[in-house]
């Protein structure tokens, strides 16, 4: 029933996509969620008891990986609007082997960062470590979900960029920029703070 | 257009010559949408329809939730009784020793987190904001539905199957979870710490979790759908407060309710998972825990920084009727629009940055708590601009003293009472003697319980005809009405004077207190008035169902000669609420008693040299 939205306003005068304004609103609401964890961290922090230790190198590898799948994304994207078919659903699908990457990365990073002595159970720290990056792969898991189903358009569809498919693109891509920077943002949370 | 409608009632004819052609019925999709009995009665995405849900399945919970504070108040009136004759009931929880039946204590405490619980998230959240939201937002706006009807549906059965887990919760053998409805660690972290904590309380967090995604999708839609779908002419500044209302509660709904859902995740990585967020030093019987390093008051800021917005996205929709409700029966425009609206967006605001004055006792630095109790106390001016807003628009009104109008003043009546203790406990010097006493649940109970209901109620028996195309039995509305005032103030005010002697809340039992004993009797004045009250709701869900079928049948689109939207489509809704073109608003909501007119609605064109009311009424 999305036609009904479409349907609703004057095509015209309006300037953002109810989907795409609706998408914007739920990023102020996972944002929320983030603020209200990073918020408790620095709280904790504050009241001793803390262990420092250090970011498995793994996470740094992760971060540049999301960087450029972000990348990828969005020349795929910049390709389907121009009407270039072909880097259209290579980097679409190169975007996904990356965003898996980046999963692969944080599961390896936690095993390190266990094997380093740093236990989910242990000092607040470390849970508080494991706690936020499990919650962002969640985010990332959803953004794979969505990637996904780009891919099986893109396969099964005949190739047409038409307004619809375009705004449904649009969608996976900014919620995929948005998961990006807010790891870029939570990464640097973790350690610098 | 496909055909030719043959159009008969003036305001078709009118918004056919007025309105904006959106070519929504050109689709055909009118034809075969929601034509099976599953589509158009169980998962709807008409937004009407999915209101429909929201308020039955809270009249469900209301009445679940004030049969459990009936038990209760039982237990609090008369604590040496039998209550063996609740045994078919409750089962096991009452517990029968040489002929005589008592409340099993831990059940005693499942019942106040139960009501709790129910009360604030299933019926005063979801059943009012949930209720009307779905069926004003579009309908007011002159928007066809929702921006995205399927997540609007998606919102419903959330929530539905929040309900389900909980409602699943009262009956499994260890009881549902009784560590009170803000679910404090360490009661709520350690699944040994109590009978309640175990099942129960993974079933109460399971719940609320789904909830959370309930309000969040709900929310996500409101706010899109008034930014994005209001129709041609319809500026912000001409939306009804209703509008207003919802909005602003959406918005506290997207903000704090992530924060609440941080806050369970960490609680269940304590329960399941061995961290330790919020427990630190615990004993249980005598052995101590591993434990260490954890903060139980960091989950009291996770839960209050949702809490407090929360008790506004209680109170904010049912302001937002009441504004309605009482402009439209006094026959007068709103007074101080601008000045209402300001005062929504401050109170939204204030909201966030008062939460700890629910923790002035729970150890957090008193001179962090100054600076609570200053923003506390300054949410009463908004809300002072407010009250005198609706006294002045009923002054001097010609007034209809129906059922809606009464609530609605009824409603202020409420939130001046409630809103006054509320000055007395945002001072941390007075909560000192009374936290955690039966001050607080008066106050509480009054400014935001029994209001919020008045505004819902008020909202009901207004609404009711575009819901159902129907009135509600007037009578029984006003010995509903009547009944409940008394009944109510009967129940809380002597509340506070128990609370003010500085009766503690929660406790099952006074009898072994000195202090506190000799209050039986005024415990059962309580108790007596609170079954009157409860009886009188059950009056009222008897004539709301009998009224779906029975009720006075609704003649005419527009019987309360209002200005808003929603009283311009068809006498029982249509999909895409206009049969043709969609209405476009030429004036604000409250032209009433204008230049010799009795009202004039929204969609109706300026007359030459007209000046705008929304100019001459600021």
């Amino acid at each position: 029933m999305a036609d009904i939205a479409l349907n609703n306003t004057n095509q015209s005068t309006r300037r953002i996509h109810p989907q795409v304004f609706a998408l914007w609103v739920s990023f102020g609401s996972i944002l929320m969620m983030f603020i209200a964890l990073t918020s408790a961290y620095i709280v904790k922090q504050a009241a001793g008891n803390w262990l420092e230790f250090l970011i498995p190198v793994e996470f740094y590898f992760s971060t540049g990986i999301i960087l450029l799948s972000s990348l990828t994304l969005h020349v795929s994207y910049s390709s389907f609007k121009n009407g270039n078919e072909a880097p259209y659903k290579l980097l679409l699908i190169l975007s996904l082997i990356l965003g898996s990457i980046f999963l692969v990365m944080q599961f390896r990073g936690w095993f390190t960062l266990f094997e380093g002595g740093i236990d989910l159970k242990g000092n607040p720290s470390g849970s508080f470590f494991y706690l936020i990056t499990i919650l962002h792969a969640a985010h990332i898991v959803g953004g794979i979900g969505a990637m996904i189903v780009a891919v099986l358009h893109a396969f099964t569809l005949k190739f047409k960029p038409t307004e619809r498919r375009r705004i449904r693109f649009s969608l996976v891509l900014q919620y995929w920029h948005f998961v990006d920077i807010l790891w870029i943002f939570l990464f640097a949370f973790l350690l610098f703070i | 257009m496909a055909e030719v409608k043959t159009l008969t009632h003036e305001e078709d004819i009118l918004i056919e010559e007025t309105g904006y052609d959106d070519h929504f019925h050109d689709h055909h999709h009118g034809d075969k949408y929601q034509s099976g009995f599953i589509s158009n009665y169980i998962f709807s995405m008409d937004h009407k329809m999915i209101a429909r849900q929201f308020l039955i399945t809270g009249i469900f919970w209301a009445f679940i939730g004030a049969a459990m504070s009936i038990i209760f108040r039982l237990q609090l009136g008369f604590p040496e009784s039998d209550f063996q004759w609740l045994k078919p009931i409750l089962g096991k929880w009452i517990v029968v020793e040489n002929g005589v039946g008592t409340l099993a204590p831990e059940f005693y405490y499942a019942l106040v987190t139960m009501h709790g619980t129910i009360l604030v998230f299933f019926v005063l959240t979801a059943g009012l904001s949930g209720t009307f939201s779905n069926l004003l937002i579009p309908l007011q706006l002159g928007a066809r539905d929702m921006a995205s009807p399927f997540l609007n549906m998606l919102s419903y059965w959330f929530f539905f199957l929040a309900g389900v887990v909980m409602f699943y919760s009262l009956f499994i053998s260890t009881g549902p979870f009784s560590g009170g409805w803000t679910a404090y660690p360490p009661l709520s972290a350690l699944p040994q710490a109590s009978t309640g904590s175990g099942t129960g309380m993974t079933l109460w967090i399971v719940s609320l979790v789904l909830f959370v995604v309930s309000v969040l999708l709900g929310g996500i839609n409101y706010v899109t759908t008034v930014l994005n779908l209001r129709t041609k002419g319809m500026t912000l500044w001409r939306m009804p407060l209703t509008i207003w209302a919802f909005f602003v509660t959406a918005i506290l709904g997207i903000l704090s309710f992530p924060v609440l859902a941080s806050g369970f995740f960490m609680l269940t990585f304590d329960r399941a998972l061995g961290t330790s967020f919020f427990l630190s030093e615990i004993f249980i019987e005598g052995q101590a825990l591993e434990r260490i390093g954890g903060s139980p008051v960091l989950y009291q800021h996770l839960f209050w920084f949702l809490g407090h917005p929360e008790v506004y996205i209680i109170i904010l929709p049912a302001m937002g009727l009441v504004s309605e409700v009482l402009s439209v029966h006094a026959r007068k425009p709103i007074f101080g629009y601008k000045a209402m609206v300001l005062s929504i967006l401050a109170i939204g605001f204030l909201s966030f940055i008062v939460w700890a004055h629910h923790m002035f006792m729970s150890g957090v630095n008193p001179f962090i708590s100054n600076f609570f109790v200053v923003f506390t106390l300054i949410i009463a001016v908004p809300s002072a601009v407010k009250v005198f807003n609706w006294i002045t628009t009923i002054y001097g009104g010609n007034l209809r003293l129906n059922t809606p109008m009464l609530f609605a003043i009824g409603f202020v009546s409420m939130f001046i009472s409630g809103g006054l203790t509320g000055i007395f406990l945002g001072n941390s010097a007075i909560d000192i003697q009374l936290h955690d006493t039966y001050f607080v649940v008066a106050h509480f109970h009054i400014v935001m319980g029994i209001a919020a209901f008045f505004g819902m109620f008020a909202g009901i028996y207004h609404w009711y005809p575009r819901m159902f195309g129907r009135f509600m039995n007037e009578t029984l509305g006003k010995i509903h009405f009547w009944g409940t005032l008394v009944g109510a103030y009967a129940i809380f005010w002597p509340m506070h004077y128990i609370g003010m002697a500085g009766v503690p809340r929660r406790y099952y039992s006074f009898d072994t207190f000195d202090a506190f004993k000799h209050f039986g009797e005024m415990n059962q004045f309580i108790t007596v008035a609170a079954i009157i009250v409860f009886a009188l709701q059950v009056l009222f869900i008897v004539n709301f169902f009998y009224s779906i079928f029975k009720g006075k049948v609704q003649t005419t689109r527009n019987p309360w000669g209002a200005t808003t939207l929603e009283w311009s489509s068809p006498i029982g809704g249509v999909h895409g609420n206009w049969e043709g073109k969609i209405p476009t608003v030429h004036r604000w909501a409250y032209d009433y008693n204008k230049d010799d007119r009795e009202f004039v609605p929204q969609y109706i064109p300026m007359e030459e040299g007209e000046v705008a009311g929304e100019d001459v009424h600021v």
